[in-house]
């Protein structure tokens, strides 16, 4: 079941005009935000099918980059996001994509600054609900119904047991775990799903494990 | 967890309670969190939705001038006339069209199940009650029982306008509202998934055809009629009327229909009354030949 909570059905409070386009654009930029852990400086957002068609009559623009400069959903200010992101010196370019994707609410971001480069495919499936399809190249399959996190961390021993162990100890069960990498000592991913809902602590915690680079928690 | 309407209604009429209760403990164990908590968190979204009526009764205008006055232009009709179809009726227009104005406006809103949709629930919940009297608990259980049924549909069809067409959004707030309405009303469970039914199946095939891909004309409208579509259908069921298309079968139906539904009507602005002579005017009107579409 993709739906878990009746709040994802009557919710998210936001700022309109519409659920998939403004608030779940919004929800793929912050979880972009997240996973880079900053702001960055750049961004190149491509657009397909109706976002492509449709992005500047519903604010799918300022959404995005509002998601990127940490706001949320109900965040008053994401109407000036654009400009916000000028002054802060992001630099920020829309491309409007005629290829045909599996979802019509389709976002490609490629964010970054000096320091990194992150690139993540988002979808807006309804009612302001987002999922993250891809990471950095690699393809997430995420079963949707439960609470998820992921990892990006170095191929090296230790990382995995070093975050399981800190999940052990708040007495977090997995529910189903994938680790995947680019290539032997490089970077990798973990993409754990777990029973119950992450507090900031323990994804703090996570962030300081062995080997991590970083954390960031998908749906709640 | 219940995965359909069936479902939902043999765990409601098999344990003696309302449809709202059944989705309040579902949550309390899904989120782990307590029945106040979970109470509050509603109550929030209710007073959301109430300030949101009404700033758009105050009269609200959306950057683009499409939309917005016609709340106020409703209510002021209704002070000076007795509506042809009713006081309780147009009221559930007026407010319904105020949420969504001020959704176009940028306004603050709480999705119901979408923004494009989230005229029809408050819309017939502040309508509703100024007849039935109900505690500030029993709206906030409105709004539990309204996403039970969202949530059956959300599950098995969709609820995205771009996915499923106007008949996932709107069709889908109408019938939420019918079933809310029904419960508030003293009706049972299966009347509510029997109001939610009727609702959906007259809502079948409409597409999602926003002008100039802004989120107001024929929106805004389609609100006002998905809250008197919800309404009537809360009437017949409570008179006893029943689908004789079970609720599963006409969310699995929808559903179907918006797999088959041309891309051009499923909020792309390439078909319907986007298409139309006047739709492409206003779009090129708004968006000017800078940002006229390569």
């Amino acid at each position: 079941m993709k739906y878990r909570s009746v709040f994802d059905i009557i919710g998210p409070v936001m700022i309109g005009p519409s659920s998939s386009h403004t608030a779940g654009a919004a929800r793929i930029g912050r979880a972009a935000r997240h996973l880079f852990g900053r702001e960055p400086k750049y961004a190149h957002v491509h657009l397909y099918g109706s976002f492509a068609k449709t992005y500047k009559g519903h604010g799918t623009d300022v959404a995005i980059i509002g998601g990127l400069l940490d706001y949320d959903t109900d965040d008053t200010r994401i109407s000036q996001a654009l400009e916000t992101a000028r002054k802060n010196g992001m630099k920020v370019r829309f491309h409007e994509e005629d290829a045909h994707t599996d979802h019509p609410n389709t976002a490609r971001l490629k964010i970054g600054d000096d320091d990194g480069e992150l690139e993540l495919v988002g979808i807006s499936i309804g009612g302001g609900k987002a999922e993250i399809t891809e990471l950095n190249g690699f393809e997430l399959r995420l079963s949707g119904s439960h609470p998820a996190i992921l990892l990006i961390h170095n191929d090296r021993y230790g990382a995995i047991a070093s975050s399981t162990a800190i999940l052990a100890k708040h007495e977090i069960n997995i529910g189903r775990m994938e680790v995947s990498r680019k290539a032997q000592g490089e970077q990798a991913l973990m993409v754990i799903e777990v029973d119950q809902n992450i507090s900031d602590s323990v994804l703090n915690e996570l962030e300081r494990a062995d080997h991590i680079t970083q954390v960031a928690k998908i749906s709640d | 967890m219940f995965r359909n309407v069936a479902e939902l209604v043999e765990l409601a009429e098999s344990e003696g309670i309302q449809i709202s209760e059944v989705m309040i403990r579902q949550e309390m164990k899904v989120k782990e969190m307590s029945r106040e908590d979970v109470f509050a968190q509603m109550e929030r979204n209710l007073d959301v939705m109430e300030k949101a009526v009404e700033d758009g009764l105050k009269g609200v205008k959306s950057v683009s001038g499409l939309t917005g006055g016609d709340a106020v232009l409703i209510q002021n009709y209704m002070k000076n006339h007795t509506p042809l179809s009713g006081n309780l009726m147009m009221d559930a227009v007026s407010k319904a069209v105020a949420t969504n104005e001020v959704n176009a406006a940028m306004g603050t809103i709480c999705a119901t199940p979408t923004a494009g949709s989230a005229g029809c629930v408050p819309g017939t919940l502040f309508a509703v009650k100024n007849q039935l009297n109900p505690t500030r608990e029993q709206m906030v259980r409105y709004l539990f029982t309204s996403g039970a049924f969202g949530f059956v549909v959300a599950n098995n069809a969709s609820i995205s306008g771009a996915a499923g067409g106007c008949q996932a959004e709107v069709g889908s707030a109408a019938g939420m509202a019918a079933a809310a309405i029904v419960e508030m009303a003293g009706g049972t469970p299966s009347q509510s998934a029997e109001a939610m039914a009727i609702t959906l199946k007259n809502m079948l095939g409409l597409i999602c055809d926003p002008v100039a891909g802004l989120v107001e004309v024929p929106c805004v409208k389609r609100n006002a009629m998905g809250a008197s579509n919800a309404v009537v259908a809360a009437d017949m069921a409570l008179a006893g009327v029943t689908s004789r298309i079970p609720c599963d079968e006409v969310i699995d139906a929808m559903y179907q229909v918006g797999q088959r539904m041309p891309v051009a009507f499923r909020e792309t602005a390439q078909g319907g009354l986007a298409a139309t002579p006047t739709g492409r005017e206003l779009e090129a009107k708004i968006y000017g030949i800078s940002l006229k579409k390569e």
